[in-house]
């Protein structure tokens, strides 16, 4: 059924009850309504009719109020309100298009296909569980992408700071917070959990490498008693990266931290994986499994320590390498970013939490030149503010894309990076506010 | 895009495979139609009569999700928005973040000046190209319609790049506008006071404008369905940026929330996003402490889909890690990640030149044939097929050993004894480990360049000729 009314009746109407006009309605020219009983209407020519006729409607209730009416009760009950709000005076000489917001619902999903949750690791183990730590580290447990509203992190990041069995090259900015405890790794350690915050200590036992000082496997593992002695966190040895070296500096290491729940870093598949794997699985530690910026040698990897070497899967952590700043971030952000999907949308050979050698960042040329090396830049400002955004910035990147562990260096970087993946995780609380004038801020 | 194969897209192409797009059949442009890297326009015999409903039907399911806006006009125009996807390796992201750096109306006019010449002046050499910031906000902190059209004024005066005009109050926003009308800038905002004087301003001057409403992403939805209802589609979405604590997380889940739904194909809300990193100086006295959260916030909403953001540090710190991290996000994953392996001449090399031995990844390549070319050193550099992995991890992983290296070189068909007059490689400070192994498998003088290759013009001063 169809319904005509035109405008000049209304006009009509109105003459009959001797009203000269109604003000801020004019009504040009001679609109014939055609209202059927659905679609065939575009929307926005609906809507500005509907609108142009509410607007009349509601002269006309003023009209009905003049001549005695409660019109506004009849409103109130028609349409559920309890007022009826005036139109609001435009301003700019122009006359607004629509009178009131469009009422809407902002909708989301959740993520449907994320249901695997990844592998919860515990690093330390306290004189309960066989160790000598007074607190362990869990990571890993997640069933979302971190951050995310789909389901809350079960666990926050943590920072596990850098220590070396000898004084090497570090960028000005890094070494002047180490020069009293370069020659010293216990007092380092020390340092680093006292003074810097460090939720672990990773001793990096670079002096075994054979083209370094090829300090024995024995020796090192002194140096891993000392650090052990020296802080109660739980801890990660590094060997040297020497493939050759390292299997065997890393078994001697797990042997004298058995019962510690140490991070052993790291097995890869240019060395002999299973003698790390064994050693770990021998005394009760973790392996951190790094491959190179590639998810199916990732796969691999993990799949050989799973099941040739019976590596148990809350004894596995990742470390799909990272690349700095500006030095191929963006193939470390995508492959962890796509390692944590995976994992999520039940490939368990990659539902491990994952570990970032976030200083790694210390490498890029921005992060300690005294100035730019190429004339056409701009300044590039002081180096000392320079070099800790850079390892906040990558490491901060690579948690967006699901690492749960940094391995980093500058004091600075540390607090930083701790603050903001701590707010995003929900536990930092601040003065709430307010920023709807932020434009005024006198900033 | 509402499809996903290319048989889907092939569907609507005339079928002749006639080439004119430069591709040898519509099945192959089909397919650069689904990957966006070709546009339907390229395929001219669609705009014939007989095609125009297949044309627009086609457009319509290809249009990117994610609505895209211009802002600016000319050389400097700035396009924001247009994504299809969540995570950057399942296409590409599309429109870099627009980064916008502050000036205000209370500003002296000399300093405003010098301000907005930093801004447009800032470049850092990348891979080839400089990394730029791209826009100018102006914000109002007089609220007096004359101090705002003289500072627009002034900065219009000084810079072609775009603005975005910062006012709450339309009647500072219309004053703006009268004076930057041709510059296509962004409006900022509409909020739910304001909104009928902002929509009518942005209507009038047919100019982009966004939409604010802290926290409220019904009032946001609220707010963009009416203005597009209202007849205006170039809408950018700010839903507060809280600078701290749980508001921060808030924030941080209101920008996951609107991009999730909008590529969902909840087209109500689908524009780009804003993020205001600005904040952080709210909450932080110290300027060192300001411009690194700023920064930090930045770097999270450069990442979770900002599509544009103002901020207000101009310090190098700050800048240099913004540029970067948005143009690790924003690279199209696709590209290649190596170069060729093999060897190339920069300059003019002789037979006195040095010869370099670097990695064919990409990245490290391009920094050392940058480093080496700007400073105008003739020499021979090698890439060595390293898989596209660099120094330090190749030598790490194997991938840089001396018999690769030997391996480079034999392939390329130089011979060190017969085209130098030295017979000496320079290897890469980060592959020191290498130099006895590669002395023997090559028979060549090895020398250990320096760890960064910024550091090559100071150390060839040193060392370069090598003494006999």
């Amino acid at each position: 059924m169809t319904q005509k009314m035109k405008l000049t009746q209304l006009t009509e109407m109105l003459q009959e009850l001797n009203i000269e006009s109604l003000e801020g309605v004019t009504i040009e020219g001679d609109i014939e309504l055609n209202i059927t009983g659905g679609g065939g209407l575009n929307p926005a020519l609906a809507y500005a009719l509907g609108s142009e006729i509410s607007q009349i409607s509601l002269h006309m209730a003023n009209i009905g109020r003049m001549l005695g009416f409660p019109a506004e009760q009849l409103f109130a009950s028609a349409f559920g309100m309890n007022g009826i709000p005036g139109p609001q005076a435009p301003s700019l000489g122009t006359t607004p298009r629509m009178q009131e917001l469009l009422a809407s619902k902002f909708e989301v999903a959740k993520m449907s296909n994320w249901n695997n949750p990844i592998q919860e690791v515990t690093l330390g183990a306290t004189s309960a569980d066989g160790g000598s730590r007074k607190s362990t580290v869990t990571i890993g447990g997640e069933n979302a992408l971190p951050y995310y509203f789909d389901a809350a992190m079960p666990h926050r990041n943590y920072v596990t700071m850098d220590v070396f069995d000898m004084p090497i090259g570090m960028a000005k900015a890094v070494k002047s917070n180490y020069d009293d405890v370069i020659n010293d790794p216990a007092e380092w350690a020390k340092k680093v959990v006292r003074d810097f915050n460090a939720d672990m200590v990773t001793i990096h036992l670079i002096s075994t490498d054979p083209l370094i000082k090829d300090t024995s496997a024995r020796d090192a593992a002194k140096v891993v008693e000392d650090v052990l002695q020296a802080v109660d966190v739980p801890i990660v040895i590094g060997g040297s990266g020497n493939p050759e070296k390292d299997p065997e500096v890393l078994e001697k290491a797990a042997e004298v931290a058995a019962g510690e729940r140490v991070l052993l870093a790291s097995a890869s598949l240019n060395l002999d994986y299973e003698r790390i794997a064994r050693a770990a699985v021998e005394h009760g530690h973790v392996v951190l499994s790094w491959t190179q910026l590639e998810i199916n040698a990732q796969k691999e990897l993990n799949r050989k320590l799973m099941k040739q070497c019976k590596v148990p899967r809350d004894s596995i952590v990742m470390d799909p390498t990272t690349a700095a700043l500006g030095y191929g971030l963006d193939y470390a952000y995508t492959n962890m970013e796509r390692i944590r999907l995976a994992g999520l949308m039940g490939d368990d050979e990659l539902t491990f939490p994952m570990s970032s050698g976030t200083t790694n960042a210390w490498g890029a040329r921005e992060s300690w030149m005294v100035a730019s090396p190429l004339k056409q830049d701009s300044d590039w400002g002081p180096r000392e503010y320079r070099g800790p955004i850079w390892e906040i910035v990558t490491g901060l990147a690579l948690s967006l894309a699901g690492n749960d562990m940094f391995m980093m260096m500058h004091p600075t970087s540390v607090q930083v990076l701790k603050e903001i993946t701590q707010t995003l995780y929900g536990s930092i609380e601040a003065e709430e506010l307010d920023i709807s004038n932020w434009i005024g801020a006198e900033v | 895009m509402k499809i996903n194969s290319p048989l889907e897209a092939y569907k609507y192409l005339p079928g002749t495979n006639c080439a004119i797009c430069g591709e040898q059949t519509c099945m192959a442009f089909a397919s650069h139609l689904i990957d966006r890297s070709k546009k339907l326009s390229e395929c001219t015999p669609m705009l014939e009569d007989k095609f125009r409903k297949k044309l627009d039907q086609l457009q319509g399911l290809l249009a990117p999700e994610i609505r895209q806006v211009e802002i600016g006009v000319g050389e400097k125009v700035v396009k924001i928005g247009g994504d299809d996807v969540l995570y950057r390796h399942k296409l590409t992201f599309f429109n870099q973040t627009a980064l916008a750096y502050d000036v205000w109306d209370t500003m002296d006019e000399k300093d405003l000046v010098e301000r907005v010449n930093k801004i447009q002046g800032f470049k850092k050499f990348y891979v080839g190209n400089f990394l730029t910031v791209d826009m100018v906000a102006v914000r109002s902190t007089s609220n007096d319609p004359k101090k705002f059209a003289s500072a627009v004024k002034k900065v219009v005066e000084t810079t072609d790049m775009p603005l975005v005009l910062c006012s709450f109050n339309p009647e500072v926003l219309k004053a703006g506008l009268e004076v930057a009308k041709d510059r296509n800038p962004l409006l900022y905002a509409a909020n739910k006071d304001n909104w009928q004087q902002v929509a009518a301003l942005a209507l009038e001057y047919d100019v982009p404008v966004t939409l604010f409403a802290p926290n409220d992403l019904d009032l946001l939805k609220s707010l963009a369905k009416t203005f597009a209802e209202m007849g205006t589609e170039k809408l950018v979405l700010d839903p507060g940026t809280f600078p701290s604590g749980k508001q921060l997380k808030e924030t941080f889940s209101n920008f996951i929330k609107i991009r999730r739904a909008g590529i969902d194909g909840d087209r109500e809300i689908a524009f780009p996003l804003m993020a205001v990193p600005l904040t952080a100086w709210m909450v932080h006295d110290d300027p060192v402490s300001a411009s690194y959260w700023e920064t930090v916030v930045a770097s999270v909403f450069t990442i979770k889909y900002g599509d544009i953001m103002i901020l207000h540090s101009i310090e190098p710190y700050a800048m240099l890690p913004e540029l970067h991290i948005r143009d690790t996000i924003y690279t199209d994953p696709r590209k290649p990640v190596s170069v060729d392996p093999g060897m190339y001449k920069i300059g003019a090399p002789t037979k006195d030149s040095p010869v370099f031995v670097t990695t064919n990844f990409a990245l490290t390549y391009y920094t050392v044939e940058s480093d080496i070319s700007s400073n105008k050193i003739d020499c021979f550099l090698w890439a060595i097929d390293t898989d596209g992995i660099g120094v330090e991890a190749a030598v790490a992983g194997g991938q840089l050993t001396a018999a690769k290296i030997k391996k480079g070189i034999e392939e390329s068909g130089f011979n060190m004894k017969d085209d130098t007059s030295h017979n000496t490689i320079i290897l890469p400070g980060l592959a020191a480990r290498l130099q006895g192994d590669v002395e023997d498998e090559t028979g060549s003088k090895i020398l250990i360049g320096p760890a960064d290759s910024g550091r090559i013009p100071g150390w060839l001063e040193k060392n370069w000729p090598p003494k006999k």
